[in-house]
């Protein structure tokens, strides 16, 4: 379920993202988004910070084409995701799949919104209830 | 000789802050004046001491010394002179000594403009400095001394790192520095207020122009580190959430909602012991910052060379100074609250939502940068949190942020009339909406609900900030014009309008591709034709390099020519990509050339089209430029006046 | 309580958690998930002969150690040495995987320095590189008799390293 939301939002900010050309490896652009995609998601692990889509090292290039092979193969991106996972673990994906752990993770933004605004609710409905006072000052 | 100078000269910089410590902290306690003197004294001799010893380090730099270890590490015969001199602080031991130096200033441009404010205050100020300068100095000296020898002497160095051998880097650690360091001003004043309880709207006219300067530097500094890390690093991305970019964009954002919370505590009094919690939070901020980068528990591109020794005495430095910060916070705190009240549509009311969406966006960035650490050791799976994450949360308070933003201009004091306030927004909101629609797909030809909310949002933003400027600017000739705090005010909100509409239109509209070229061979994209005449070798100052002649066309007609390089530098063996771009306001062509492809002499080359990218950073020069305008307030400047003439008399009447 | 106490509160936590991350240890180094597992089948034309092939199933039976190299990596020169001398006291059978490089250079690399490999596999694109989560080299893998990944070690061999985390292990009897 977080997953689909995820994917959501993921949907609503991707829906603006430009055509991105990279490395065409598909000649139909719905493959070829997916794999663009995948590989921004995924860390060069013989780099310090990066992902394999903005690395040349021997090891993304590898990464990169064997996604590619996988997309072709028709596997699905929970497959993907699965296959690095298996040989690298969770830390070989950007984005953390939502598993107990991490599903707090992808709560936590809206937890912590909605946490201020109850805080601010409660600062405000107090200060509304005080005198307002003489107006001794001008703008600021 | 001179690097044992510029040792001895830190080790009289730590004597000297040690008395710059404990001599005002007592004088203000048992009220001697001549205690609290030794203050001002003792600053101005730290930082002549410290600045003697950066002189040495720099002179072993600029020399060739490669007996001084760090000069060996870091520099070499054939670095051009520019980055002999930015390798000073291009590592770890040589940033610290300029975190020392520019604590040092601070101290003596608080030591040198605090002739009005009161003495005790002053001093205790001018104290907590001093502690927070025998902390850094005593790492220095103790854990990361910049002047070890290396025995025997190297012949020639191992060279700065490739990446930092760039104009941008030679600016951006000080810019950085000056901001990080100066939130330890903030600081200073929030500890002298709670030691002697007096916190008033005195104090937070005094501490608004300390904070904004050090905001508006660190503002500059991190845009700069965009920007290099956008040319320099060669794959076209601005923002990575990488952890070292995390630790300086934290301090920025508490530090934002500290100048604003500082307005209200200034204004009426209110929030005292907020303000208070955020000035200590944004210093602690930078102190973090630097544990992070230096003790090697994140990964990230460009943390320094990790060490957990290092990291266990700045853990420990930033356990005393946090910790002893939060004891007094919590013993003065409850006593600081106000009885002042404030109607639902004021701005009080739209200051706190400001800093509520601010705080909220920091403890994401801060939960999404230690995360992995908690989650590899709560259950030993190690997990990567990169933009994917980041860019989505980062959204969830800053889109509600950016809607709101502005508003707070237009809304009084204590109390806002409503038909008057939907009067004065009534025209930007249509203005916007309409705007938001016409620009993406009038000039770029595409709309979507995330483009729609950021173009419309940039405009809201910038019509806002217009208004107060241009009103007066047409105003009744006699009547009072805008003062240099509003002016500053728009100014700043102004900018974060362009950054806003530079991020919104780059993140949809950029186009990246990935193409094979070879010579003789043309490609397009975005619109425009890449075309590779030619490829050639060319030799730098201490790199040999590949270089590809990329010239540009659209619909036939020339462009600009660009010349992206593969280097290698002669000593550390590493190959660099040296992106090249047309730069311009409405949009950058982006060229870098990726790796060889075989034998047939095709390179892999990454092409970008990024129209209005520089809007971002443009936008942050124009907040900078609203801080310094805003610091420039009459208010200020009047009071240095009244002392000069108050201690005028004084001195009269004691003569 | 005192609710201006929550700050300090939280803040003492954060730094106990940050003392542990600094006793933590290295942040890259990526444990290998395939320890307890099974190692990941693999077959591969051989080093020095392409019609003969190697994989895990010569392997059973006995423990062994899979050893990931290539002539660009320098580390792997530096651990040769110790290799050539493990091989040489026969104390457990060395396999090799040639990772990402060009077999003639593979092979003269070998014929000059030494070959402590019962056999060499011929990694020439990496994939079994992948299968088996190699992202450097050196790195060396502990098998056990049932074929289940003992230990992987990142970096250049030597005897400390051998005794304090191969040998120990095989005399335990399997992973930790």
């Amino acid at each position: 379920m977080k997953r689909i939301f995820v994917l959501l939002v993921a949907a609503f900010l991707m829906s603006s993202a430009g055509a991105i050309d990279t490395d065409k490896r598909f000649d139909d652009p719905k493959l070829q988004a997916r794999y663009e995609q995948l590989i921004s998601e995924v860390r060069c692990l013989q780099c310090q910070n990066q992902s394999i889509k903005d690395s040349n090292v021997s090891l993304a290039a590898d990464l990169r084409r064997e996604i590619a092979r996988m997309i072709e193969e028709g596997k699905s991106d929970e497959d993907i995701a699965d296959f690095l996972v298996v040989r690298y673990g969770e830390f070989a994906l950007y984005r953390p799949r939502t598993t107990g752990k991490t599903l707090v993770l992808w709560i936590a933004p809206f937890l912590l919104v909605l946490l201020g605004v109850f805080a601010l609710a409660r600062v405000v409905k107090h200060r509304i209830s005080l005198p307002i006072g003489d107006d001794s000052e001008t703008k600021g | 000789m001179i690097p044992e100078i510029g040792q001895f000269a830190l080790i009289l910089a730590l004597s000297l802050a040690i008395f710059q410590t404990v001599f005002p902290l007592v004088g203000a306690h048992r009220n001697n004046a001549a205690m609290m003197d030794v203050g001002r004294t003792a600053a101005t001799g730290q930082f002549v001491f410290v600045a003697i010893a950066f002189v040495c380090l720099t002179y072993a730099f600029l020399t060739d010394d490669f007996s001084v270890l760090y000069v060996a590490n870091h520099s070499q015969l054939a670095l051009p002179t520019l980055y002999k001199v930015s390798a000073v602080w291009g590592a770890h031991e040589g940033s610290l000594l300029l975190w020392i130096f520019l604590l040092a200033a601070w101290t003596l441009a608080v030591a040198r403009f605090s002739s009005g404010l009161p003495e005790a205050f002053a001093a205790r100020v001018i104290g907590v400095l001093g502690f927070l300068s025998i902390g850094f100095l005593l790492f220095a000296l103790l854990t990361s001394n910049p002047f070890a020898r290396l025995v025997p002497a190297a012949v020639d160095g191992g060279d700065l790192n490739p990446l930092l051998q760039d104009p941008g880097l030679a600016i951006h650690p000080p810019l950085l520095y000056v901001g990080y360091v100066g939130f330890s001003v903030a600081f200073a004043f929030a500890i002298a207020a709670m030691i002697s309880g007096d916190l008033d709207q005195r104090w937070a006219k005094w501490t608004r122009p300390w904070t904004t300067v050090a905001w508006l530097f660190l503002t500059l500094g991190i845009a700069l580190g965009s920007w290099w890390a956008y040319y320099e690093l060669g794959w076209g991305g601005w923002w990575f959430w990488d952890a070292v970019e995390n630790a300086s964009f934290m301090p920025w954002l508490i530090g934002t909602a500290l100048i604003h919370s500082l307005a209200v505590t200034e204004k009426r009094g209110l929030f005292k012991s907020w303000t208070l919690l955020l000035a200590i939070t944004a210093f602690s901020l930078s102190l973090l910052g630097t544990f992070l980068v230096r003790s090697g528990i994140i990964v990230s591109v460009h943390a320094f060379a990790t060490d957990p020794t290092r990291g266990f005495f700045i853990l420990t430095f930033l356990a005393v100074v946090v910790v002893g910060a939060l004891v007094l916070y919590a013993w003065r705190a409850p006593s600081l609250d106000s009885d002042a009240g404030f109607g639902l549509l004021s701005r009080e009311t739209f200051l706190l939502l400001n800093n509520v969406l601010l705080v909220v966006a920091t403890a994401l960035v801060l939960i999404g940068t230690l995360a992995p650490l908690v989650i590899e050791m709560a259950s030993g799976g190690k997990i990567s949190i990169g933009p994917p994450w980041f860019n989505i949360a980062f959204l969830v308070p800053t889109i509600p942020l950016v809607v709101l933003l502005g508003l707070g201009m237009h809304t009084a004091w204590r109390s806002q009339d409503k038909s008057a306030w939907l009067r004065t927004i009534r025209l930007p909101a249509i203005t916007a909406l309409v705007l938001g629609v016409v620009i993406p797909l009038l000039i770029y030809g595409r709309i979507s609900i995330l483009l729609f909310v950021g173009c419309a949002a940039a405009v809201w933003i910038v019509v806002l900030a217009l208004i107060l400027p241009i009103r007066s600017l047409f105003r009744e000739k006699g009547t009072a014009g805008i003062t240099r705090s509003a002016l500053g005010m728009s100014v700043a909100h102004l900018g974060m309008g362009l950054f806003v509409i530079g991020v919104t239109v780059v993140s949809a509209f950029g186009v990246e591709s990935d193409r094979a070229l070879r010579p003789g061979e043309t490609i397009e994209v975005a619109g425009y034709e890449f075309e590779m005449r030619e490829l050639r070798n060319v030799q730098g100052p201490n790199f040999s390099a590949i270089e590809a002649e990329i010239e540009i066309r659209r619909d036939g007609d020339f462009v600009a020519t660009l010349r992206p390089q593969k280097r290698q530098y002669l000593v550390q063996k590493n190959w660099m990509t040296e992106a090249s771009i047309r730069a311009g306001l409405d949009k950058d062509l982006f060229v870098a050339l990726g790796d060889q492809l075989g034998s047939n002499g095709g390179w892999s080359v990454r092409i970008q089209y990024k129209p209005l990218i520089r809007f971002i950073w443009l936008g942050a020069l124009v907040m900078a430029l609203g801080g310094l305008i805003a610091i420039t307030d009459r208010r200020y400047r009047s009071k240095v006046r009244k002392t000069a003439a108050v201690d005028g008399a004084a001195a009269e009447a004691t003569a | 309580m005192n609710r201006y106490l929550w700050p300090l509160i939280a803040v003492v936590a954060l730094l106990v958690f940050l003392v542990m991350g600094l006793r933590h240890g290295d942040p890259r180094a990526l444990p290998s998930p395939f320890i307890g597992k099974p190692a990941p089948q693999f077959e591969l034309p051989t080093l020095k002969n392409p019609d003969v092939t190697i994989g895990t199933q010569h392997m059973a039976g006995n423990y062994a150690i899979v050893n990931v190299w290539a002539t660009w990596c320098v580390m792997c020169r530096q651990e040769h040495g110790f290799l050539l001398d493990l091989a040489a006291s026969g104390a457990i059978p060395i396999y090799g995987i040639n990772w990402r490089d060009s077999r003639p250079e593979a092979i003269r690399w070998l014929q000059e320095l030494g070959d402590p490999y019962l056999a060499s596999a011929y990694d020439a694109d990496g994939r079994v590189g992948i299968d088996w989560g190699v992202y450097g080299a050196p790195e060396t893998f502990l098998v056990d008799p049932d074929g289940t990944v003992v230990y992987k070690h990142l970096g250049p061999l030597d005897p400390v390293i051998w005794q304090r985390e191969f040998v120990s292990r095989m005399n335990t009897g399997g992973a930790d």
